[in-house]
């Protein structure tokens, strides 16, 4: 799933400045099960900034409303009447659900409330790890299921590296908190399952013009569209 | 008393009620909001009524079936609407007839002291409690500490900047007959 954190308050304050009629936007999808942005978080951002306000001095106007779903079309027409009376959006969506914000309601200024961060899963409750970088170009099959272009520090597709100590990484992650050797774990996944000989393979560089380096992506399936 | 528990969606109307505690002579007299569980807090405050305690009546209950059933944003709220102080009482730790209720209560109460930090009151306004429904002596006492810290903080910043709060309160006088009302010191 998509996870994203939301923006320290006094940036959310700068993007607004200026601004008094504001709608909070929340997405009942991926960033409300990462406890972020869904309806529940999009209404206490508004009460956040109507105490704000109220405690400057400030008039302001400012609800919360959520989508089911902001990336896609349909469920933005859910939420359009709403939106329509309001001037500026501050949505609490991931970044594509902000850019399809924007799109939809062309004459509104869509700001965002949230920082999208990875693609991650819930290893346990709120606890969320990056497991995928949507790279285009899979090898979880010959390591192990274990994904080294994320959980590698180095991204390294030939590992380990020198700097794996005891199935723990030399760098640390936030606050100094170890990392486990993405290497380490792939071969003893695969020493498991007896294919302990494809980590002696010498994988030749990834195409990485799969990857977002490659250029926007584009996905057309010729089979579902419409006929 | 109010015999029912607050089991739906609790909204402003509930959470603020415009009862005045204004003060009858000079001085300031707090607005607090308690947020209290069935099981414990509001049978100690019964209990306080009944061994006929003193406390002050600057307290509004709201009687919760656990204090798990708190959120983030009826504490906000109740700010919002004008409240100088609030509190949740839970059930001592390892009490909780839902077992971890009151924990989750007190995760919610700290994750909202630091949103009330982000948009600047001060999260001493806020404080999470836990006793007994024996502690009808403890639960005065802890109304009246809190009382006293609200008294020293003043009254909230959103009564000093705006007559907001006023138009808000009097926009819920209709939906007063909803207010789950607490027994009085």
């Amino acid at each position: 799933m998509i996870t994203a954190e939301r923006k320290p308050f006094e940036e959310i304050l700068a993007l607004l400045a200026g601004h008094t009629k504001v709608l909070v936007a929340g997405c009942d999808t991926c960033v409300a099960v990462c406890l972020t942005g869904g309806e529940k978080e999009a209404e206490i951002l508004a009460a956040e900034l109507r105490i704000q306000a109220k405690k400057d001095g400030r008039d302001v106007h400012v609800e919360h409303t959520a989508a089911i779903r902001q990336c896609e079309w349909e469920y933005l027409d859910a939420i359009a009447e709403k939106v329509n009376e309001f001037p500026v959006v501050l949505s609490m969506a991931c970044g594509i659900g902000i850019q399809s914000m924007a799109e939809k309601f062309a004459d509104k200024l869509v700001l965002p409330a949230v920082n999208t961060n990875m693609l991650g899963m819930p290893q346990e409750h709120a606890v969320w790890l990056e497991r995928c970088g949507a790279c285009g170009d899979c090898v979880l099959g010959r390591t192990g299921g274990v994904c080294p272009i994320v959980r590698c520090s180095k991204s390294l597709l030939n590992g380990p590296c020198g700097g794996s100590h005891n199935g723990t990484c030399e760098v640390r992650g936030p606050g100094d908190e170890e990392i486990e050797c993405a290497w380490q774990l792939i071969h003893d996944k695969l020493y498991a399952q007896g294919r302990e000989d494809l980590i002696l393979e010498i994988v030749p560089p990834k195409d990485w013009s799969k990857s977002p380096c490659g250029g926007p992506r584009k996905m057309v399936k010729r089979e579902a569209r419409p006929v | 008393m109010a015999d029912e528990l607050v089991t739906s969606a609790i909204g402003p109307e509930t959470i603020y009620h415009p009862v005045s505690t204004q003060p009858t002579g000079s001085g300031f007299e707090p607005e607090i909001v308690v947020f209290a569980c069935h099981s414990c807090a509001y049978a100690a405050a019964d209990l306080a009524g009944s061994m006929r305690l003193q406390y002050p009546a600057t307290i509004r209950m709201i009687k919760l079936p656990c204090t798990g059933k708190l959120e983030v944003i009826h504490l906000l709220t109740a700010f919002e609407y004008g409240a100088d102080g609030v509190y949740a009482a839970g059930c001592l730790e390892g009490e909780c007839h839902y077992l971890k209720g009151n924990l989750w209560a007190r995760r919610r109460v700290e994750y909202a002291k630091t949103l009330l930090a982000e948009v600047g009151l001060e999260p001493e306004r806020l404080e999470m409690y836990t006793m007994s429904s024996a502690a009808g002596p403890e639960f005065a006492r802890v109304a009246t500490e809190f009382t006293e810290r609200i008294r020293r903080l003043g009254p909230s910043p959103l009564k000093r900047a705006s007559t907001a709060p006023v138009a808000a309160i009097a926009a819920c006088a209709s939906a007063a007959a909803h207010v789950q009302e607490g027994p009085s010191a």
